[in-house]
């Protein structure tokens, strides 16, 4: 390894031409000029990057089933305001009292699904992965820059979802503020029993999960930028890895503001602070703080914030920018455009924080700059949205799972995207805000969009990680129905919020003018669990495939131009058993001179332009 | 043959080689320092933003008049302006030390990596007299003792912000001295000379000029503001 770490010394000698060119057909380099590991150091603390990478998946996926399951919970609530369900009483004791969710267990839930799949599902799940997994096979690495580092950022990873996780079981419950944690609700520990020790537990996990995400960010960029294999200039990049270097540049430049910022609300709750506390009255008690400023949290809430739905959503993108081209079979249309569409987003990324504070009191004026800033995010977005369009226009389509799923993520983003549009006018802002119609935008946009991005991304690599292919079938069933469930629960709360349906309440019985909802409501509760069903479904099919799933027996079963598919179908630690192959063209020579596909290893033809 | 080598070797970005000509630790680190960079920025600006939507702020210059051993008399900000020396001498002898490291001379290293060490620790000593003085005086999160400059009751964020920023810097200058020490005893034990490089003390220099450079915003934002 040593001679890979320290690229300055990098004593690969690369052969004129041909880089690795050979199929080890099916034959297993496991262990290929290393050393016999034992099952602790291969499998827990493990430096080889496609275990981290497995690691991470796989928490992000117990994760999910979590946070899926919470919102299962508060949907029953929402739908069945006036049944019981003794079994809640059951399971949740006096949280369920009498088989009905309590209030205190309603904004436990919401808050605790919002933060589960915003960070430790879509953030850590999702870069953790394909990041690591990606990184070092398609730039032509036999591992991270810092393997030792990179460890590290999944056991901090580890460490932030043990305290996330047991926070769920205090005997005043896990922190109950909402995902955006705003103070003084957040601040003070007499404001509700979800602000006590659950909120710290809270501010301790995010600490951890910012450090995780630090030591992975770093990671990313100096692999991608300094271990590129011989060849591999910048342009001749997957898109993969430029969408995970420009997450991962968002990452390193914003969580540390949301340190700074969660750091400043510890002292509030416990050091007699008041940074964003002022005249404040807690049941009838005037508390002495003074001199602080509530807003103050939401600019450093929402300068990580806005930036992190960049950061679930660029990966996605990147998965589905390569998954699309591959299974069109042509390259991918407009690649500058997709790399520059992706700088632009991430530069606009800090630039429109404010729009979530349309109604916070922020200055109409400097409301008017951050709708411009994010009305042009329009831009580089449906620059995005047409080339893929245009990449599967007159493509030989496979219709293959993964590549379903990218359709999927295109119609979503799409649909997404719009509403965003409407959202982002503080004018209009002002009367849909904290509705139902926030809710659906952002869940469509970049909660069920990532999550579509995800799964492409493991039906596609899934042969890679673990020599085995997904269920076909059961993948397919996951798809549509996930696909129609997505839209049947989130389109019609685009009416409810027009309507005025606020976000966040327990229970709208009182609220005569919503009763006509009633039904509809119902509807979208029965949906959503037969999508969480679904999901299980998935799972099984997951854990199913990793034992006994059909058998991978080429090395590049999707024909696909990339590095990754150079490597052993079942690549030891080192990934390449011989020498790091040499690239000689960019990652998109599909339907290429009458050929199907050209790998990126094969050196030019005489004559052929250069990529 | 020859030809592709001259062709790749003006290529920077081609692949095979770093592009900035670095090795991937130190990359790291600058990207680290940048993010370390947005923390701090994020505290300053948000010390800021509170402080100029408050009618009127204590002066520093009554606030840290006092010098150890001086007893009541007012020598505004003298303390603070040592502290400021002792740290910024302590950056000349780390670069002493990385230079040294050029050179592959072993004796200078250790030498001037002891120096900016013993630098480390006065700076942290004066922090350690500064914040016990005001104790003495009843400051600390959430008690401020000293009135606004134009004579009406400050709220507390004056301290609030004073000790969490200054503490925060503390806490880099104190893992800044450990990882001085590490890299002391690393030399010490011919880690570095077996390697044929001090690449790593370079790192450490990068970050301790780094915790210096912050101080000066801190000292700016906090004493002479």
């Amino acid at each position: 390894m040593n001679e890979n770490i320290n690229p300055n010394v990098h004593t690969e000698t690369h052969t004129g031409h041909g880089g690795l060119h050979t199929d080890h057909h099916g034959h297993d380099h496991d262990g290929h000029h290393h050393h016999k590991q034992s099952f602790v150091s291969k499998y827990i603390f493990s430096q080889d990057h496609k275990t981290i990478a497995k690691q991470f998946l796989i928490t992000g996926m117990l994760w999910a089933i979590v946070g899926g399951l919470f919102s299962v919970l508060f949907r029953l609530q929402l739908a069945y305001p006036d049944e019981t369900f003794p079994i809640l009483e059951t399971f949740f004791g006096r949280w369920a009292k009498g088989g009905q969710i309590q209030p205190e267990f309603y904004y436990a839930l919401i808050t605790m699904h919002g933060t589960v799949l915003v960070f430790f599902v879509l953030t850590g799940g999702l870069s953790g992965t394909f990041a690591n997994l990606l990184i070092p096979l398609q730039v032509g690495a036999r591992d991270m820059a810092s393997p030792f580092m990179n460890m590290l950022s999944y056991w901090f990873f580890f460490l932030a979802s043990v305290v996330m996780f047991s926070s769920l079981f205090v005997q005043t419950g896990p922190a109950a503020g909402g995902w955006t944690s705003y103070p003084p609700l957040s601040a003070l520990h007499e404001a509700s029993i979800g602000s006590k020790a659950g909120m710290d537990m809270w501010i301790i996990s995010m600490a951890l999960f910012v450090v995780s995400s630090l030591l992975g960010g770093l990671n990313y960029i100096a692999t991608i930028l300094n271990m590129r294999t011989k060849g591999m200039s910048m342009t001749r990049m997957p898109l993969t890895m430029w969408a995970i270097l420009f997450t991962a540049i968002l990452g390193v430049l914003s969580f540390p503001v949301l340190l700074s910022g969660f750091i400043l609300l510890l002292f509030d709750r416990n050091g007699g602070t008041s940074f964003y506390l002022s005249d404040i009255v807690v049941n009838g008690k005037i508390l002495p703080n003074e001199g602080g400023s509530a807003i103050l949290y939401q600019h450093l809430f929402w300068f990580l914030g806005h930036p992190e739905v960049y950061i679930i959503i660029l990966p996605a993108m990147g998965l589905v920018s390569e998954v699309m081209s591959v299974n069109a079979r042509k390259p991918i249309f407009g690649y500058m455009a997709m790399v520059g569409s992706l700088l632009a987003i991430t530069i606009l990324a800090f630039l429109v924080w404010a729009h979530h504070m349309f109604v916070s009191g922020l200055n109409p004026f400097l409301g008017s700059v951050f709708v411009l800033l994010t009305l042009l995010i329009a831009i580089p977005s449906a620059i995005k949205v047409f080339n893929w369009i245009t990449t599967i226009w007159r493509g030989n389509i496979r219709f293959t799972p993964g590549m379903m799923f990218s359709i999927g993520f295109v119609s979503l983003f799409i649909s997404g995207g719009l509403t965003g549009i409407w959202l982002g006018n503080s004018t209009l802002d002002i009367h849909l805000h904290d509705t139902y119609f926030v809710v659906a935008h952002f869940h469509i946009v970049m909660g069920v969009s990532a999550f579509f991005g995800m799964f492409a991304g493991v039906y596609h690599w899934f042969p890679k990680m673990f020599g085995r292919y997904l269920n076909n079938t059961l993948a397919y069933i996951h798809f549509w129905v996930t696909l129609a469930g997505a839209y049947l629960i989130f389109w019609p709360m685009h009416y409810q919020g027009l309507a005025g349906v606020p976000r966040r309440y327990l229970d709208f019985r009182l609220w005569s003018s919503f009763n006509h909802f009633t039904d509809l409501n119902k509807m979208i509760t029965i949906v959503s669990i037969i999508v969480f069903a679904t999901q299980l479904m998935f799972v099984f099919n997951f854990f199913y495939s990793i034992f006994k799933g059909r058998k991978v027996r080429s090395t590049n079963p999707w024909g696909s131009t990339t590095l990754e598919w150079t490597t052993p179908i079942n690549p030891g630690h080192g990934n390449w058993p011989g020498e790091i192959p040499e690239v000689h063209r960019w990652a998109y020579d599909y339907a290429k001179d009458g050929r199907d596909f050209i790998p990126q290893t094969e050196p030019l033809n005489p004559g052929e332009s250069k990529h | 043959m020859a030809q592709t080598a001259v062709v790749q070797g003006k290529q920077w970005w081609a692949g095979g080689k770093s592009p900035f000509n670095v090795e991937y630790g130190k990359l790291m680190m600058w990207y680290f320092l940048m993010s370390d960079a947005f923390t701090f920025g994020a505290f300053l600006i948000s010390y800021g933003t509170v402080r100029f939507s408050a009618n009127s702020w204590p002066d520093p210059n009554h606030v840290f008049n006092a010098f150890p051993g001086a007893g009541h008399s007012n020598l505004p900000l003298a303390f603070v302006s040592l502290m400021t020396f002792i740290l910024i001498i302590s950056s000349v002898t780390m670069v002493l030390a990385v230079h040294a490291g050029h050179n592959g001379d072993k004796r200078g290293v250790s030498k001037w990596l002891i120096w900016t060490i013993i630098g480390g620790f006065a700076f942290l000593g004066c922090q350690a007299w500064e914040w016990t003085h005001l104790y003495h005086e009843g400051a600390w999160w959430g008690m401020n003792p000293f009135p606004n400059a134009n004579g009406t009751a400050s709220s507390t964020n004056f301290t609030n912000f004073f000790f969490t920023i200054t503490g925060f810097h503390g806490f880099h200058v104190f893992s800044g001295v450990v990882i001085n020490i590490i890299m002391l005893l690393m030399t010490r034990n011919n880690v570095f000379e077996k390697k044929g490089h001090y690449l790593m003390i370079e790192k450490a220099g990068l970050y301790w000029h780094f915790v210096d450079l912050v101080w000066v915003f801190v000292f700016l934002c906090f004493y002479l503001v």
